[in-house]
């Protein structure tokens, strides 16, 4: 097999535009690139230059103005909106940038969820659901509704919700952002460790440097449109 | 995945208890509402026409006046005692016929008085009005051919002249003559409209006529046919003989009206259907406003819904999973709450038709419209928003505001 086969994840000058006419915003003005399995890729880029954007596109919740996205060699413009929920949950796995957790849901509960639509059965459901809260270091706040959660503990509920899964691809939208420095390195060692014991593929958006240095690739946005992408020649540990 | 679906719907509705118990409200004050005001309008009906029918189906009322202007029309001519004395003797299918006159009149014993109506008649009319002695008898032929001063009380006349005292032997002033009380009849009750038919006091047609208002006229004819259900028959051959009796040209409106207790109640049935109709229009608004507010409740809830159902669609759930949970929430509001408002509603009639001395009816098919309503109101409204809202990618949905 070719290795264009394998891809993971390829844009083929992928658009997106916002509004119409004057007001028209070109949030993607054409990207094109791959992931393989097992990459773990930084997006980096100035506020506003479509990062958000671009990874919505790859977390399939989102459409694209024109151009392809393939998932697995599987052209995602041509699934219906259920093909696309269950791609989104057999093999995908989201971090918002607003952490975007149920209101009035114990953490616990939160995390579950994904795995109520893969109709894991409940006790299984729950082992899971503690094991990935413990190891975002939020075994302790179990029970706690999102209201009474840090932002930080927010963020990290959400990323909880995200692995629980173990989905073939992590993409998460500034996911230490919220985070002191100490517990960001804890959770870039948590994605590093996924990404090789578990050989799940990351995408993650970012304005640190630092946490970048974690990725084994980085790609750099501007005003939608991809100005470098690098390949780490050495990866921090 | 449908009981988990169904367990997560119920834990929606625990989470957010302002939501659920507003939205259950609007239900039940909107079932409730119905079954109350029907229910007492139907029981008021019902005790109007059983009232009615207790006076007598066989009954029959000739009044003079003809229907146009009235029965009290003053141009029309009385009764006279040999109308009734000639319907007796030629109308077979008459059983009794009882010519009476009545007037209010203040009533007085010792320093005791109350003010009733006094009604001059003969010992027919306890037949035909169906009343049965409690104390002492009827009148005896000789007291009603001379018209003498006796009377016979109605038990509520009794109570408030004597109290619990045997009145028999006493007299009482009833328009400053003096008659004797020989007789007190059995209560009855209270009838429709608060009237009370115990509140009365009879004495003999001649004493009537003589003594209280000095003119041998005759108010009204009470008659009772033998066969009940012949009574348009009756009627029929009553007023053919008061025709003739009164000279009235064939084809001529009569100048006086028999009326059949059947008509009165079938005329009244008229007047309640009004009101139950009334009163239906009424919970309608109720209902319609319960409905109101189920809705809006459940539309201001649809920006953060639209969120959830974006969380829950960014995550994996399909449109349809989110709907099925949606509507199960919304049935299961619904449906309670419909529950509680039938159960609130049978009580509140309960409670209030026993206050208000009303037979209490169940109304099975106002339970019925009144639940199918309501719930449908809480289905659509807590369903089609969500339907919309699952139909979007789920980045609209977690942009909805
Ligand atoms: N729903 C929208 N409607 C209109 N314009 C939008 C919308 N979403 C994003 N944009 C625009 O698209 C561009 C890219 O936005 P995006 O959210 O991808 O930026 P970003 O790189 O993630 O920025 P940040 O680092 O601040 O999160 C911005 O100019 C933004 O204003
Ligand atoms: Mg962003």
């Amino acid at each position: 097999m070719s290795p264009k086969a394998t891809a993971l994840v390829e844009l083929q000058d992928l658009t997106k535009i916002y509004g119409s006419g004057e007001s028209e915003v070109r949030a993607l003005a054409g990207v094109s690139f791959r992931i393989d399995p097992g990459e773990f890729v930084a997006v980096m880029g100035a506020s506003g230059s479509g990062k958000s954007t671009c990874l919505n596109m790859l977390g399939c919740l989102d459409s694209a103005t024109s151009g392809r996205y393939l998932f697995c060699g599987l052209d995602v413009g041509t699934l219906s909106i259920d093909q696309l929920a269950l791609l989104r949950r057999n093999y995908l796995g989201f971090v918002f940038q607003g952490y975007n957790l149920l209101a009035r849901t114990s953490a616990l509960e939160n995390v579950e969820l994904p795995l109520v639509y893969r109709r894991v059965p409940a006790a299984e459901r729950q082992q899971s659901a503690i094991q990935a809260l413990q190891d975002v270091g939020l075994g302790d706040r179990m029970h706690h509704v999102p209201s009474e959660l840090s932002g930080g503990q927010q963020q990290r509920v959400a990323i909880a919700r995200a692995i629980v899964t173990s989905p073939q691809m992590l993409l998460a939208d500034e996911p230490t952002g919220n985070l002191d420095s100490a517990r960001k390195v804890e959770i870039m060692k948590l994605l590093q460790k996924l990404n090789q014991d578990r050989k799940i593929t990351i995408v993650m958006v970012t304005h640190e440097t630092d946490m970048a240095a974690f990725a084994t690739r980085t790609l750099h946005f501007k005003d939608g449109l991809i100005e470098r992408d690098l390949v780490s020649e050495k990866v921090s540990a | 995945m449908i009981w988990t679906t169904i367990l997560m719907a119920f834990r929606e509705i625990k989470r957010n208890p302002m939501r659920s118990s507003l939205t259950m409200l609007g239900i039940i004050i909107g079932v409730a509402s119905v079954i109350i005001m029907v229910a007492l309008g139907r029981g008021a009906a019902f005790k109007i026409t059983s009232d009615i029918s207790s006076m007598g189906t066989n009954l029959l009322i000739a009044t003079p006046g003809s229907e146009r202007h009235g029965p009290t029309a003053s141009a029309a001519q009385p009764f006279k005692q040999d109308d009734v004395r000639i319907m007796l003797r030629e109308l077979g299918s008459v059983a009794e016929v009882a010519p009476a006159g009545s007037l209010g009149a203040l009533l007085v014993n010792g320093n005791l008085n109350w003010s009733s109506t006094v009604t001059g008649s003969t010992n027919a009319y306890f037949q035909i009005r169906a009343f049965s002695f409690e104390l002492g008898e009827r009148f005896s032929d000789a007291q009603l051919q001379s018209g003498a001063a006796v009377c016979v009380l109605g038990a509520t006349v009794r109570t408030k002249l004597f109290g619990t005292q045997n009145p028999i032997g006493s007299s009482i002033r009833i328009a400053k003559v003096n008659c004797a009380v020989v007789g007190v009849t059995r209560p009855k009750g209270q009838s429709s409209f608060g009237m009370d038919q115990d509140d009365f006091v009879l004495v003999p047609l001649a004493t009537f006529q003589r003594r209280i208002t000095g003119s041998t006229d005759v108010g009204v004819i009470f008659l009772s046919a033998h066969d009940g259900k012949q009574i348009s028959k009756v009627k029929s051959q009553v007023a053919a003989l008061l025709r003739e009796r009164r000279r009235i040209a064939p084809g001529a409106m009569p100048d006086f009206n028999v009326q059949s207790m059947e008509e009165i109640t079938a005329t009244l049935g008229t007047v309640t259907n009004a009101l139950i109709a009334l009163l239906g229009a009424i919970a309608a608004v109720s209902l319609l406003v319960g409905g109101i507010g189920i809705m809006n409740i459940m539309l201001v809830s649809v920006t953060e819904r639209t969120r959830e159902i974006g969380i829950r669609l960014s995550i994996g759930a399909r449109g349809r999973e989110v709907l099925f949970q949606f509507l199960v929430e919304a049935m299961a509001l619904s449906g309670l709450g419909g529950i509680m408002g039938i159960l609130l509603g049978l009580l509140v009639s309960y409670v209030a038709a026993r206050l208000m001395h009303l037979p209490f009816s169940l109304v099975p098919d106002m339970v019925v419209i009144s639940f199918l309503f309501s719930a449908s109101v809480g289905i659509i409204f807590g369903y089609l928003p969500a339907r919309k809202a699952s139909r979007l990618n789920p980045i609209e949905a977690l942009r909805h505001e």
